[in-house]
């Protein structure tokens, strides 16, 4: 039993990330990942508004009709956003703005809708809680890695400090819309890759 | 087991032309052009370019190693890819930008798409696409031809090209290559010279470059008939890297189509955009970009130009 719950929590880290193995939330992973906080802070937002609708979907899975659930989804999704806006906007104003569209876009996160359809509306709370934090992990490492690389390469910084020495001219084409699908194509051959070679493959 | 299978993909048709010889037969074709950059622009175009070739070269041969292929550079696409780029480059460029251009060109232009033959776009221009968004001030500070022949060499002053002010360059000007541009861009006597002597060997397709360069004769002179202040068409022909382009990068043979109408059609769009990009975008560089999204049209084309086979109904 306890084997079944660390499945449910880790197989959205690595063996079924949201980003490397599902592509699943495209719109974020390549809009505001061109520095490491904003990749981080979407990250986390994300994590919030999946975690509290797994939870309330999983609770009131057993009043939802089968006919109106992905608009029921929608709703209790919406919800959470609205929150995840709101405390940005109040508490993290540059970030918030940063942010811009995308935050009230997480509603439409098909990540989000995919785990409510095919893991909360079925499972227990618990274990759609584990579901949605190991997914939510493995979606804010992804972001992560992936708005650092950009940031890294594409202004020589990380989190705003500068890390390169100058080593290399930064290569600006990294923060364009370019650099984002570049970098997440070249990202997910090497985590293809490290899996195939590793033998990770379940 | 002693001698490995080599599977190749299909036409099996037996020919004279192999990769290498068309390969290397392109790379003799783009002498002249060299030397012409050479004598506008000094010896350091003779560097920039040998930097583009070694690196590709060296690329090239790290990805064969990781793909655990044979090292070999028989087939010559590499030096050519890394001789391509090094033409689009301005002479004063930075010698390790031209060394990433070129490791750009042939890691993500494609060895990640699975080596020659399966890549979708012009490596050489993936490269310099990739310059050109990164550093775009540099890649378009280009300096007055011939300068390197006087005193104050490293003086040279940074001029426009013909077509990114109203720089007033006379046809022969033009047509010879005393200019300010790209290494290769210049001289479109060199570059014509290339390439009609790959077309007379039959090595790359003549429709391309015809209907490339005819398509932005026209469309380029209609425009200027209705808006004078448009360059007129022979300017068009003349200036930026059309001749380049039309005669060596639209003519690869991977990305592009291989029907004959598909030839025609992917020629037209190529001098429409060409223009269009030129007249109201914003960015330098329209043969680039024209010949990469022609190049993603490139499936589609093949598809819907597909000769029905004989003995069929035609549709």
């Amino acid at each position: 039993m306890r084997r079944q719950y660390w499945r449910d929590f880790a197989k959205g880290i690595w063996e079924q990330n949201p980003v490397f193995k599902q592509l699943l939330g495209m719109c974020p992973v390549l809009a505001v990942t061109n520095t490491a906080l904003n990749g981080l802070s979407m990250g986390l937002a994300t994590a919030f508004v999946l975690i509290s609708s797994s939870i309330i979907v999983s609770i009131i899975k057993g009043f939802i009709p089968r006919q109106v659930r992905i608009p029921s989804y929608i709703v209790i999704i919406a919800t959470f956003v609205t929150v995840a806006d709101l405390v940005l906007a109040a508490l993290f104003p540059e970030i918030s703005r940063a942010l811009g569209a995308y935050v009230p876009l997480i509603v439409v996160n098909c990540l989000i809708l995919s785990r409510q359809e095919s893991f909360a509306s079925d499972h227990p709370t618990h274990r759609a809680f584990l579901d949605a934090l190991g997914m939510s992990a493995g979606f804010t490492f992804a972001l992560l890695v992936l708005s650092s690389v950009r940031e890294i390469l594409g202004v020589g910084e990380l989190f705003g400090f500068p890390v390169t020495m100058g080593l290399f001219r930064d290569w600006g084409v990294m923060i364009l819309p370019a650099g984002a699908f570049l970098s997440l194509g070249v990202l997910i051959g090497l985590a293809n890759y490290t899996t195939h070679k590793l033998g990770w493959e379940s | 087991m002693s001698k490995e299978m080599v599977l190749q993909t299909a036409p099996h048709l037996p020919a004279e032309d192999s990769t290498p010889k068309v390969m290397f037969s392109v790379i003799l074709a783009l002498i002249p052009a060299l030397l012409a950059a050479t004598y506008f622009f000094g010896y350091r175009a003779l560097l920039v370019v040998t930097t583009c070739v070694l690196s590709a070269i060296v690329t090239e041969l790290v990805f064969l190693y990781l793909r655990g292929k044979n090292l070999v550079l028989t087939d010559g696409s590499a030096i050519l890819t890394g001789l391509l780029l090094g033409l689009t480059l301005p002479v004063r460029i930075h010698l390790s930008l031209a060394a990433l251009g070129s490791i750009i060109a042939i890691a993500l232009g494609k060895q990640i798409f699975g080596g020659l033959g399966h890549n979708i776009f012009n490596p050489a221009l993936v490269g310099r696409a990739f310059l050109q968004a990164s550093y775009p001030v540099l890649m378009t500070t280009w300096i007055a031809p011939l300068e390197h022949w006087t005193d104050n060499a490293l003086a040279a002053t940074t001029t426009a090209t013909p077509l990114a002010e109203t720089v007033e360059a006379g046809y022969r000007e033009l047509f010879l290559g005393n200019i300010g541009g790209s290494l290769g861009e210049t001289s479109a006597l060199a570059l014509l010279a290339g390439g009609l002597f790959l077309i007379l060997l039959g090595n790359i397709d003549w429709r391309i470059p015809l209907s490339f360069l005819t398509s932005t004769a026209v469309v380029g002179g209609l425009l200027h008939l209705y808006n004078p202040g448009h360059p007129d068409p022979l300017t068009h022909l003349l200036s930026g890297g059309l001749m380049l382009g039309a005669f060596f990068m639209a003519t690869d043979m991977v990305t592009t189509p291989i029907t004959s109408i598909g030839s025609w059609i992917f020629g037209l769009g190529c001098g429409t955009l060409v223009v269009i990009i030129r007249l109201f975008g914003g960015q330098p560089g329209g043969v680039m970009y024209a010949i990469l999204l022609m190049n993603a049209f490139t499936p589609i084309i093949d598809r819907y130009t597909r000769p029905s086979p004989f003995g069929e109904e035609g549709n």
